[in-house]
């Protein structure tokens, strides 16, 4: 069995939205990737961003600097 | 000066000289082929997965959203839907705002894939008021102004005829419908990639337009930009890649309008041509066919027999002429310009009828020439050349 660790999830509506997270994350340096949505997670897109769960501050400030579309942040062990 | 494409595809006993660029673009910069090839060999399907296949094509699209919205002044990238053509682009939005009931003013200058759905409409119980032009093709803003009325929901405008090249002033009527607190939807076809539009400074709510004509990009792609604000129901539902267990189509753009896979390798290769046109320069491009369009029309300008269509006392006009000799069917004029002299033209009524009708050329359609930055001044005066030996037969 792999390791689980507890990470931060962001959901998103659509897949525009999630490129835009990814393009945003690649410039700005975020640890994380997308991955394909959680099943324990109900969510429009089949993407969500993953990234470590320190980095919630990084994380929100990216968001909310470039006012990137998305539908929740849930932390969660993966 | 442009790489000369010219000699790419043998015409007959002639080097071909392609001039209908105003139907799609034949000369493209080498980068698109590539693109879709590149594509082709590479790309998942979009949004349909989180593996690195998928996710190839979907960056590739999100670039190409993002590069649309810088161009055309969308708002983001989000506000930029992928169609297959300009037409069905129109279709979206002509379909999706104008209801039974509601009031719709238009031009003589309009292509059917403008007029046709707005007809539909008027069966479905919409009112349309068309405005007229003069006898140079002009259709001024203040006559378009002069059919809003109470009750009116939107005006559908081309930004340049595809017949004439006139160009409408739509930033004056922008201005016009933002005043009168109604939809402007403009049909960019033969302008997008050779004049600058910007949706907020030129007041539009819906841009449309196709990718494989002034964009230079792959058939089978178009766009529809739609302002922050304005929601327009899909025409067509189904799979998105989200939000699937919904009965409905998601409400959020672009996948509102997004219905089953897009032409990820033909966007591909329209991503390149944008990359292109930003590093080339709109501004060159339009400034270099238009000197390709005034040597042309001085070449053929008072040849006995030789009628031009158009205003072309206006210097920021589309790089179009269109003409007749004598009263020759313009299909025969075109046809041995193709045959006999490897010169590719477009003849007939393209697709716009009322213009004809406003020109008195129905019956007789006319012979088309539209010019590429990847033509030659050379080009350029062999096909004046042979209108001027067909003038004088």
């Amino acid at each position: 069995m792999r390791m689980k660790e507890t990470r931060l999830v962001v959901t998103f509506h659509t897949t525009t939205d999630a490129m835009a997270m990814e393009a945003a994350g690649k410039v700005t340096g975020l640890q994380g990737r997308l991955i394909p949505v959680p099943r324990a997670v109900t969510a429009g897109c089949g993407l969500a961003w993953s990234e470590p769960a320190g980095g919630r501050e990084a994380l929100e400030q990216l968001i909310s600097g470039r006012h990137l579309s998305f539908d929740r942040i849930i932390e969660m062990v993966i | 000066m442009a790489e000369d494409m010219s000699n790419r595809i043998p015409q007959g006993d002639h080097p071909m000289v392609y001039l209908d660029s105003a139907a799609t673009s034949l000369y493209k910069p080498p980068c698109v082929a590539e693109a879709v090839s590149r594509a082709l060999g590479s790309f998942g399907n979009s949004a349909r997965g989180v593996h690195e296949a998928s996710l190839t094509a979907s960056r590739i699209i999100f670039e190409t959203r993002e590069r649309i919205c810088d161009m055309f002044g969308a708002g983001c990238p989000e506000r930029v839907a992928f169609t297959a053509n300009a037409t069905e682009s129109l279709n979206i939005a002509i379909q999706g705002l104008i209801h039974p009931g509601d009031h719709v003013v238009s031009t003589v200058l309009e292509h059917n894939s403008v007029l046709r759905p707005l007809y539909l409409q008027e069966e479905r119980g919409a009112e349309l008021s068309i405005s007229d032009c003069d006898p140079a093709g002009r259709v001024t803003p203040q006559a378009i102004e002069k059919l809003i009325r109470a009750g009116t929901r939107a005006v559908v405008c081309t930004h340049a005829s595809n017949v004439t090249g006139n160009v409408v002033d739509i930033r004056a009527v922008g201005e016009i419908c933002r005043r009168r607190g109604i939809l402007f939807i403009v049909d960019a076809s033969q302008t997008a990639g050779i004049f600058p539009v910007d949706m907020q400074e030129d007041n539009i709510d819906v841009l449309c337009f196709s990718g494989h004509k002034g964009l230079l990009g792959p058939q089978g792609t178009g766009c529809l930009c739609v302002r922050e604000g304005v929601s327009i129901p899909p025409l067509m539902v189904g799979g998105t890649g989200t939000q699937s267990f919904s009965r409905v189509q998601p409400v959020q753009m672009p996948d509102s309008l997004e219905a089953g896979t897009r032409n990820g390798h033909g966007i591909a290769g329209l991503c390149a041509s944008l990359t292109y046109l930003s590093e080339y320069g709109i501004d060159r491009i339009r400034t270099g066919e238009q000197a390709l369009m005034r040597q042309f029309e001085k070449g053929v300008r008072g040849l006995p027999q030789v009628t031009l269509y158009g205003d072309f006392e206006d210097n920021d006009r589309a790089p179009i002429v269109s003409l007749d000799i004598g009263t020759r069917d313009s299909g025969e004029i075109s046809d041995i310009l193709a045959r006999e002299y490897g010169i590719l033209t477009r003849s007939g009524a393209h697709c716009a009828p009322l213009m004809h009708r406003a020109l008195g050329t129905a019956k007789q359609g006319a012979v088309r020439f539209s010019f590429s930055h990847y033509n030659t001044g050379e080009e350029i005066d062999r096909a004046s050349a042979a209108i001027r030996e067909l003038a004088s037969e």
